[in-house]
């Protein structure tokens, strides 16, 4: 493409990546492949407890499921849910990307997506997750975590961020509207949502939206809390 | 791969299947969502992939405030009883590595269900066009084998032009070379194409050569092209309706303005 100066730019699409021409795969391309795919592998690793019971073929009674995504969230509910005694660390994930690199041998407490269990009552799990999750290890994240957690009763509660940058709407925003709520939910919640619904055209991606895609299809209850704006956000219902 | 609704227990045979590829403008989801705004189209499942990139948000085609709340995910399908069509909608890019799966996943699927036909609607980089493209409509189709047999009339009465083949190196006169289909920034639109000419499935592809910008009036163009095919708006009671835009249409080049701005 060439522009009003003369220079040649190349043409890039926001919908799909350069074309690729098929090339036929080697058994040594093939083997790299594998490689980096076990490489990118979400790893679960729970405490003893768990790991006895999801391995006799049981899962995880959890009648309260909380994650909170993103350095705001996971702040809260470090600050505000977690900060206490009443909670058990009882598990974390590890993975590999090119933004989040894990360091071998790194302790659950340093990990940087760590789940909780409450003491007294042990049916409520609270998962932080403060690292980057890339766009094909999303799906099985979602996946491996709410595969050890029994479907059956269970609410689950996304707590996540993003900037009012990126929320549309046709009045402009200033700054000093933020940081506010929104929420989303499936078919299968009741009662009443604590903040506005997300208005269209806006959307979720991320961990959130993986989150929903399976408890939708699932026909879990859901409800997401998604709050927008600076450093500053707002105690919610918890 | 393909989760019903709750309630719902589709059928498929017999129906024709419009989907798009995710491609250079988006042209193709922008013309599935006119037909599913336009027609009121009814979800009656999921794709549930690891192939795409997940996405959620509110319903994008809602009318009112009831249906307003209702869950919505990067691929869903949908019909219309009466005209015997499903829709499957993808909102969200494929996932590079997997773009191969991606094709034999929806391959597979499309065998299953036993869908009469299936139209691809795609687009390409419209400035890989040469010049005998350039001087021409800018819609080209393509068709398998066993499409051919389905369609062959119409589509001589339509006049379309089908995709040209072209030589892997320009320029460069080499009497061996055998021109090939290439269809830059078409995303998975070839492979669907060849995997489903080597299952033997009837599907047809429509795509539009366009670049990236506002690509709204090139949804309405391939849209239209489809229509005067498939005649999704001839049914009685819709002879006089035009295409709707639904909702998730706002603000698609940003929020307002700031007023200090100025």
């Amino acid at each position: 493409m060439a522009t009003f100066f003369g220079e040649v730019l190349s043409v890039y699409s926001r919908a799909v990546e350069e074309d690729e021409e098929d090339l036929d795969e080697n058994e040594e391309d093939r083997e790299i492949r594998r490689e980096l795919e076990e490489k990118r592998e979400v790893c679960l690793q729970w405490n003893t407890e768990v790991s006895e019971c999801l391995s006799s073929g049981n899962k995880l009674q959890c009648s309260e499921f909380i994650l909170a995504v993103g350095h705001n969230a996971t702040r809260f509910v470090s600050k505000y849910v977690v900060s206490s005694d009443n909670w058990d660390t009882v598990g974390h994930a590890s993975l590999w990307n090119e933004r989040n690199q894990v360091i071998a041998g790194q302790s659950r407490e340093e990990s940087a997506c760590v789940f909780y269990r409450q003491k007294d009552n042990p049916s409520v799990l609270v998962c932080q997750v403060n690292c980057y999750i890339a766009e094909d290890q999303l799906f099985q994240w979602t996946e491996k975590v709410f595969a050890c957690i029994q479907p059956r009763g269970l609410s689950v509660t996304v707590l996540s961020d993003s900037s009012v940058a990126d929320y549309q709407t046709s009045d402009y925003l200033s700054s000093s509207s933020a940081p506010f709520l929104r929420s989303l939910h499936t078919s299968a919640f009741i009662g009443q949502p604590v903040c506005p619904s997300l208005e269209q055209p806006n959307i979720v991606t991320g961990l959130s939206a993986a989150g929903k895609t399976t408890l939708t299809l699932s026909n879990s209850y859901f409800h997401s809390n998604r709050f927008s704006g600076s450093e500053r956000f707002v105690k919610n219902h918890l | 791969m393909f989760v019903p609704s709750p309630q719902c227990s589709p059928s498929f045979r017999a129906f024709t299947l419009v989907m798009p590829a995710v491609a250079v403008g988006n042209v193709g989801q922008l013309a599935v969502d006119l037909i599913v705004s336009t027609l009121n189209m009814r979800r009656v499942g999921f794709l549930h992939t690891d192939c795409l990139i997940p996405m959620a948000g509110n319903n994008p085609y809602s009318s009112d405030k009831e249906d307003a709340d209702e869950l919505h995910t990067n691929a869903e399908v949908y019909t219309a009883e009466d005209l015997k069509l499903a829709v499957l909608q993808i909102r969200a890019p494929v996932i590079q590595a997997k773009s191969k799966k991606f094709c034999q996943l929806l391959v597979s699927w499309i065998k299953s269900c036993g869908f009469s036909r299936t139209v691809v609607l795609s687009s390409s980089h419209a400035y890989h066009r040469d010049d005998q493209q350039l001087r021409s409509s800018p819609l080209r189709y393509l068709v398998t084998p066993s499409m051919l047999k389905l369609s062959k009339d119409a589509l001589e009465e339509l006049g379309w032009s089908e995709m040209e083949r072209v030589s892997a190196f320009p320029g460069l006169t080499e009497a061996n070379a055998e021109p090939r289909l290439y269809i830059p920034g078409g995303g998975i639109t070839k492979g669907l194409y060849t995997d489903s000419c080597a299952e033997d499935i009837p599907l047809a592809v429509l795509l539009l050569f366009c670049s990236e910008g506002d690509n709204v009036p090139d949804a309405f163009a391939l849209v239209d092209h489809l229509n005067s095919w498939l005649h999704l708006l001839d049914s009685p009671g819709l002879e006089a309706t035009k295409w709707k835009s639904p909702p998730s249409w706002s603000l698609l080049f940003g929020s307002g303005i700031p007023p200090a701005l100025f």
